[in-house]
């Protein structure tokens, strides 16, 4: 423990000698807090992480975004000290889990579908139905029906469709298959719902960025990105018909919506989905992404650090959120994680 | 032989200190060796006794039926390989019938033909390229490469549409794009290998061709390249060892689709690829057992082609004498 503090210190004093000046002197005792998973929220976390350390100049958080998966494996096996996901536990994953853990929300994103078709520049409307048919290769041609009767104002050409997807397992195939799972029967039996599933047709690439670029080379193709993703790189995107019949744009205004209309039915356990979420001005394919921490925390130290930081995230800390284009959580949410907060032992 | 003599017979002069230290020497250099010997065997040793014990559950559950079925889905808990080893292989297959006449002939230039200056000029150039990462390659792959392909070599591939090699769809990331990257990264080894064994054939062998009035490209094909052949032959499965583990550069330009296809132009996918993609979001339980045992698959795969190598060797060696 001591050699941990010490070697922090020195890298500190290397990055900033007058910050370092003030930290040695003081000699406060520096808790290190290790933990891992989603990639997804790594950019808000490790500015909330170290944002944090001014309020809690001891805190000393240190993530690492190897994926949702590992990030469940390694909570639960105790080789962090906490964990995150986008894909909520399995029932299963409880079971087996030797740790006992909780979930907290704490920022949103969306997913959507992004297209490159020569000639068409306009927004693109899907339906549900238009969007699984898609990926389970029943419809084939942009000019289908079933996309071309809602998009009468754009002239979509007959050529077939190519999919792409995510190669790698990710919480954003994650949201974008629990969608589809959710609006369409066959794909629930077929492909359903996980992180990497068997698709019926398609290329795949690795990472959004992967994906894009595939997007952008082949001519009449559609794939699914992060919002976040498709924002920043000024991709086109399509609005996508919400439960209340209304074709939403996503954007961070439409993505809490979808999260305070599922507010009102959300689980104890806070492990909810939120795609197709009812409210009129809703974005269909909106998630939460969750930190997992262990239910009871020997280390009293680490305990308070954790339950201070959690407490400044769902406050002051969403704040940040808007300007790295994360949606902030609904108020209702907010106010129901601050009691589960008090389970922490 | 006559400095051995005198060593045992001469034990009881001043310098039997001397000699004791030097026999000292002797075996801590052969300790030393022989501790690094076996450090490489451990380390095979863990290795596979690692993939085998963390793969147990999968290998249970499917056995051999694993590298034999082809369907692959997660969410279901049925993983087949078949796809990923005929992705490796024809990959790995392709890479080579490009790579290996372009590697041998440049090393044949290099060393018999070009001037010193410049063979040593283009050996440095070459050698670079082996060094270059190979997420620049994919990177190079996916920018240049593959629409290269797309508007260039396609419609001409395309005339050959009776074959079954050249049917179907192409979306630019394919099998055929993938052995053309991995061709790129593996000619560096093959030639530069290669033109070291064809240096080390020795001048009397040349020189004794040449006066008995063989041209300089006589010499070449039947004095030089006999005697090289087993060395050239190393540096092709060197080249085939990289292409069958060859992770990155693959997974940008294959198209990560699980399928077996005839055509060249079909998308696929490689055991590495596969493995690198879904590994870190893989569910503990029967996806991560099935990807280690992938792993395996990989590693039985490179030793019965490395053991087919040998005995190719052997067979054509025994041919040669």
């Amino acid at each position: 423990m001591k050699i941990g503090f010490t070697v922090g210190g020195l890298q500190r004093c290397s990055v900033s000698i007058a910050a370092a000046a003030v930290l040695c002197v003081s000699a406060h005792a520096q808790i290190l807090i290790n933990g891992a998973g989603a990639t997804f929220p790594a950019p808000i976390y490790t500015k909330w992480f170290s944002e944090f350390r001014s309020v809690d100049s001891s805190a000393n958080i240190n993530y690492q975004a190897v994926g949702s998966g590992s990030g469940i494996n390694q909570v639960t096996n105790g080789t962090v000290d906490f964990g995150a996901t986008d894909g909520p536990m399995t029932d299963k994953q409880i079971a087996d889990a030797k740790i006992k853990v909780l979930h907290f929300p704490t920022v949103l994103g969306a997913v959507v579908p992004t297209y490159n078709i020569p000639g068409v520049t306009g927004e693109i409307k899907f339906t549900p139905e238009a969007l699984a048919g898609i990926y389970l290769g029943k419809i084939t041609k942009w000019d289908d029906p079933a996309i071309a009767s809602v998009n009468k104002d754009l002239k979509l050409p007959s050529e077939n469709i190519t999919t792409v997807h995510r190669a790698d397992g990710s919480g954003t195939t994650y949201v974008w298959t629990d969608y589809l799972s959710a609006v369409s029967p066959e794909w629930k039996a077929g492909p359903g719902t996980g992180t990497s599933v068997k698709w019926p047709n398609g290329l795949a690439s690795k990472g959004n960025d992967g994906v894009t670029g595939l997007v952008k080379n082949q001519k009449f193709s559609i794939g699914y990105v992060e919002l976040v993703y498709a924002a920043k790189n000024k991709l086109p995107y399509g609005r996508v018909k919400n439960s209340a019949g209304n074709f939403v744009l996503a954007d961070l205004h439409s993505v809490t919506e979808a999260a305070a209309g599922a507010a009102k039915s959300m689980p104890a356990d806070f492990r909810v989905s939120i795609v197709n979420a009812p409210g009129k001005g809703a974005y269909p394919i909106s998630t939460f992404t969750w930190l997992l921490i262990p239910e009871t925390i020997s280390d009293a130290q680490k305990k308070q650090v954790l339950v201070g930081f959690l407490k400044w995230a769902l406050t002051k800390g969403q704040d940040y959120v808007e300007a790295l284009d994360y949606a902030r959580l609904p108020k209702e949410v907010i106010a129901k994680e601050m009691k589960e907060i008090s389970l922490i032992k | 032989m006559a400095s051995s003599t005198f060593i045992h017979s001469a034990p009881q002069t001043g310098v039997r200190g001397f000699l004791r230290r030097i026999k000292l020497g002797e075996h801590f250099s052969l300790l030393i060796t022989f501790a690094a010997t076996v450090t490489i065997l451990i380390i095979v040793g863990l290795l596979i006794y690692e993939l085998a014990s963390n793969s147990g559950e999968a290998f249970h559950k499917f056995g051999w039926k694993f590298i034999t079925t082809s369907d692959w889905d997660p969410n279901n808990d049925v993983f087949g390989a078949l796809p990923f080893i005929y992705g490796t292989c024809v990959t790995s297959f392709l890479a080579l019938l490009i790579a290996v006449p372009t590697g041998v002939g440049a090393a044949l230039f290099l060393s018999e033909l070009a001037p010193p200056v410049i063979s040593n000029a283009l050996t440095f150039l070459i050698e670079l390229l082996a060094a270059v990462p190979s997420v620049i390659y994919g990177l190079l792959g996916i920018f240049v490469l593959v629409p290269f392909i797309q508007d260039h070599l396609y419609p001409v591939l395309k005339q050959f549409s009776f074959l079954p090699l050249f049917q179907g769809q192409f979306y630019g990331v394919s099998f055929l794009s993938a052995g053309i990257v991995l061709s790129v990264m593996v000619v560096p080894f093959i030639i530069s290998v290669s033109r070291e064994v064809l240096l080390a054939v020795s001048t009397d062998q040349r020189e004794a061709a040449l006066a008995l009035g063989a041209t300089k490209w006589e010499t070449t094909i039947q004095i030089v390249m006999p005697n090289a052949s087993t060395g050239i032959l190393g540096s092709i499965f060197l080249g085939l060892a990289r292409a069958l583990g060859e992770t990155m550069a693959v997974t940008m330009v294959i198209g990560n689709t699980p399928k077996i296809s005839a055509s060249l132009f079909s998308p696929g996918y490689s055991i590495a690829s596969v493995i690198a993609n879904e590994f870190g979001e893989a569910s503990p339980g029967l996806h991560l057992s099935s990807l280690i045992l992938l792993g395996l698959v990989l590693f039985g795969l490179t030793i019965v082609i490395n053991a087919i190598a040998r005995v190719f060797i052997m067979a054509t060696a025994q041919k040669g004498a």
